[in-house]
């Protein structure tokens, strides 16, 4: 290995359960340069950065294949601890600080610098006491390393998040020995103007001759920083090239191209009547959903259309259907079948007409802890009052539980749910097949608007063609209009008639789904 | 063979079946050491009359998702207030039981409501907040006790001329009004109070029933998972609001049903630790903190009542000490820290090929 070189990863595969993560992946970074890594979701690159930092989670899921070469040596840590004490720190995308210490201690955590005394000598190190003047002082030498700004006696608590981003950072080169930062994700909760602060940070970092990975989905910042880059997708790296040498259309086209010409043979769709009447308009909507928010949000959706949103993790699609179904605080004005909607009231929504398939399946979707026939017929039950025996002039509503059984066991041969019989508790069931449960519920109350989000998240790949059949056939039967949210791109375009982009809470685009590939990834990824 | 008692113990729960076949051993064991067999068997059942109402309150808040009701004095004190009132008014037998149910009810929905409108801001910690609902009422109403103005010569201090004795009887008012009610007594020992166990299975039914309908079932998915229930458009904190009205109109209900077979309503701090054997009883019956049924209201109420009045005659006769009082409290306490502590196990799906 030549002597600049500080890490080497070669060959490395990682499978979960069968299912394979990581194929095959080579990877070098120089002393002193900062390597970008790139790509979509799920393409696998938190997965590396867990195999070089030892994670836990790998050696409990049975560890990996493979050779990494850190600093000259061949390593394979079993803990994240010998990672650090090799020189590797990391920041995570979600803050591992205490709130209620200052930076000096946060910085400090574990390495106090501490005074000994009698005590020490009877109760060992434990007893010593902390240096406080001296924490800070030095401290603030790290901080000043870094180049920022920052009071080392403020709580965490009390920082802007930009601050504890760098606090992060000045921990990580606090410690001597450290020589590969790896940062994941560190502008996705900053400001333009304090992402611009962040890279200069990274900029001064690579020039002491500390190397670092740096994860984004921001292409700007990845040409603006760094030297190399490396594109993963699907488990495998697609692309390592040298930063001068491209440009951020051919990195979209590396990222998301996985057929781009094998997906011309995708079968031509009925284009929805472009007069169709719309039946739900959207606008100036914003919902305030932790980790997906919606800012402005503006769509005409189609009676009878199948519309896709898409776009990457976080940047709000999801919150779009939650919003519009009443289930975390929104705004703005929503008209369906030309009567407006009152939002933050679920009832209204589903009264309205509309039904919703959650993401969180077994958060929102399912009542575990009960059997199949109450969660397919719930919905129905409460809203419309179906399934319901009336007696004594409707004082008393006796739930029909040969009606919900015969609804249940309609469901059950339809979407072929695997299951011992209707009264099988839902959590006892696999992934797909509650994903079965959960449209069974929505379908229930014969809704003339259905979102769906994330149907095929978690569950294998033969129950995620039946469902996608499923909610096409369902479409072409009922001319239900379905609204579908999902990070697969291609699970979008092979279902939908048109889609839409969202991108920072807004909608970025929208586009028919034979459109170039590119066209989608640039909506997806300001560059 | 084997497989059907597999099944069986699956089905009942190693709790219930070690406490079950304990119970069973008290009363194989108790012709021998001199304790009347008939006389057991009938303290058993009286008891379980007794308690059986005080445990079924636990059930719609568990269901509704409010956990388990530590702050059963709440309605004890309603039912406590209908029962001095009936007896206030000088009502006796049925008519007397009846009215202190009607007197206590109006007052449990109240208090209820207050109960209910308080948990629904203390999401995740009701149980911790119900416990201290539960004393800090007591501690409240042992001053409005004295302070009330009730005249009954029977309740007042005689030496003072006011305020609510600690102890009030019944005897001649209401005492025995639903034991007696069609009661059977076979041969000198064994007596059987079919008017209580009557009412507590018409109870039952009525509970049982409740959760057959819409609301009920709204409920129950409003315990189970208050994002789906929401989600279906179920009003969660109202359903949550009716399971605690409910539990604590049972609690009312059950005291007073409690007072008519023992035969004194007890005040003041009476109703502290009334909450703990009613839980306990639940709980032996194989509820959990978010589920419970009537099946579980009555074998648990059987089993941990069983153990109660069986333990201080047999045990002590064998052992010449008396253990009940432990007994009672290992029993009662390390039921509860068990069901707490337990978490949801996920039972592998048996799927047949």
């Amino acid at each position: 290995m030549p002597d600049d070189v500080l890490l080497k990863m070669k060959g490395i595969n990682k499978e979960f359960f069968g299912n394979k993560v990581l194929t095959g992946v080579d990877l070098e970074l120089k002393k002193g340069h900062v390597l970008g890594l790139v790509g979509e979701n799920g393409a696998g690159k938190s997965t590396l950065m867990k195999i070089l930092f030892g994670s836990k989670v790998i050696q409990e899921t049975g560890g990996f294949t493979g050779e990494i070469e850190f600093d000259g040596k061949m390593v394979n840590f079993a803990s994240p601890f010998d990672a650090l004490d090799a020189g590797i720190g990391m920041v995570h995308q979600e803050f591992m600080l205490i709130p209620g210490f200052n930076a000096a201690e946060n910085i400090q955590l574990n390495r106090e610098i501490t005074k000994s005394n009698f005590w020490v000598e009877i109760f060992g190190n434990r007893m010593s006491t902390l240096q406080m003047d001296k924490m800070i002082e030095r401290s603030q030498k790290a901080i000043n390393k870094v180049g920022i700004e920052l009071d080392a006696k403020m709580l965490v608590s009390e920082m802007p998040v930009a601050h504890k981003q760098f606090t992060e950072i000045a921990r990580e080169i606090d410690r001597d020995a450290t020589k590969l930062l790896v940062l994941d994700e560190p502008t996705a909760v900053l400001t333009e103007s304090e992402a611009e602060i962040m890279l200069n940070v990274v900029r001064r970092l690579a020039d002491m001759g500390i190397s670092v990975i740096f994860i984004s989905h921001r292409l700007k910042e990845i040409m603006q920083i760094c030297d190399e880059l490396v594109v993963l997708r699907d488990g495998k790296l697609v692309q390592e090239v040298s930063v001068s040498e491209t440009n951020p259309d051919q990195i979209t086209e590396w990222m998301v191209g996985r057929d781009l010409n094998e997906n011309k043979k995708a079968q031509k769709k009925k284009l929805v009547d472009e007069n169709a009447e719309t039946i739900l308009n959207v606008s100036n909507l914003w919902v305030d959903m932790p980790g997906e928010h919606v800012r402005n949000v503006n769509l005409d959706i189609k009676k009878g259309e199948i519309f896709g949103i898409g776009g990457l993790a976080g940047q709000g699609k999801l919150g779009i259907a939650n919003g519009i179904m009443g289930l975390y605080a929104a705004g703005g004005q929503v008209v369906f079948k030309g009567q407006p909607l009152e939002l933050n009231n679920p009832r209204g929504s589903l009264d309205a007409g509309m039904a919703f398939v959650s993401e969180d399946r077994r958060g929102v979707g399912l009542l575990l802890e009960e059997p199949i026939d109450w969660n397919i017929s719930f919905t129905a039950m409460q809203t419309q009052n179906k399934y319901i025996k009336t007696y004594l002039g409707g004082l008393i509503k006796w739930r029909d539980d040969k009606a919900i059984a015969k609804l249940a066991n309609d469901y059950i041969k339809l979407l072929a749910i695997k299951c011992t019989s209707s009264r099988q508790l839902a959590k006892e069931l696999s992934g797909g097949n509650q994903q079965k449960v959960c449209l069974a519920k929505a379908f229930a109350v014969k809704p003339e608007l259905l979102f769906v989000s994330e149907p095929t998240r978690g569950i294998d790949v033969g129950a995620k063609q039946l469902v996608l059949d499923t909610l096409k056939n369902y479409n072409k039967e009922y001319g239900t209009t379905i609204v579908i949210c999902s990070s697969e791109l291609e699970e979008l375009r092979s279902i939908s008639d048109r889609i839409a982009i969202v991108s920072e809470g807004k909608i970025a685009g929208i586009l028919s789904p034979d459109e170039n590939l590119k066209k989608f990834g640039a909506l997806m990824i300001e560059a | 063979m084997m497989e059907k008692i597999r099944d069986f113990i699956d089905a009942a729960g190693w709790p219930r079946l070690i406490i079950g076949l304990f119970l069973l051993s008290l009363f194989i064991a108790a012709p021998f050491v001199e304790v009347n067999l008939w006389t057991s068997l009938s303290d058993v059942i009286v008891r379980f009359g007794m308690w059986g109402i005080l445990v079924l309150a636990m059930v719609p808040m568990v269901q509704g998702g409010c956990g388990l009701n530590f702050g059963l004095p709440l309605g004890i004190i309603a039912g406590l207030l209908g029962a001095v009132t009936s007896v206030e008014f000088q009502l006796t037998g049925l008519a007397g039981f009846l009215c202190a149910v009607a007197f206590a009810i109006p007052v449990a929905v109240f208090l209820g409501w207050g109960y209910g409108l308080l948990l629904n801001r203390v999401k995740g910690s009701e149980m911790t907040i119900a416990l201290y609902v539960g004393f800090s009422s007591v501690a409240f109403m042992s001053m409005m006790w004295l302070l009330l103005p009730y005249k009954s010569q029977d309740m007042i201090w005689a030496y003072g001329g006011k305020g609510l004795r600690t102890t009030i009887s019944v005897e001649n008012y209401w005492y025995h009004s639903l034991n007696d009610l069609f009661t059977i007594q076979i041969g000198e020992h064994f007596y059987f109070p079919t008017g209580m166990i009557l009412f507590f299975a018409i109870m039952c039914l009525l509970v049982w029933a409740f959760f057959h309908t819409k609301t009920g079932t709204a409920m129950t998915a409003a315990g189970s998972n208050p994002e789906y229930a929401r989600a279906s458009g179920v009003n969660v904190d109202k359903m949550r609001i009716i399971s605690v009205i409910l539990s604590t109109v049972l609690g009312a209900v059950g005291i007073i049903v409690y007072e008519q077979s023992f035969g004194f309503i007890q005040l003041y701090l009476g109703p502290f630790w009334m909450a703990f054997p009613a839980v306990a009883g639940i709980l032996l019956g194989g509820a959990s903190v978010h589920k419970a049924t009537m099946v579980n209201v009555i074998v648990g109420t059987f089993l941990f009542q069983g153990i109660l009045a069986m333990t201080p005659s047999v045990i002590n006769n064998i052992i010449q000490t008396d253990m009940s009082e432990t007994i009672r409290i290992i029993v009662s306490n390390g039921l509860i820290l068990y069901a707490l502590t337990r978490t949801i196990t996920i039972k592998s799906a048996k799927v047949k090929k």
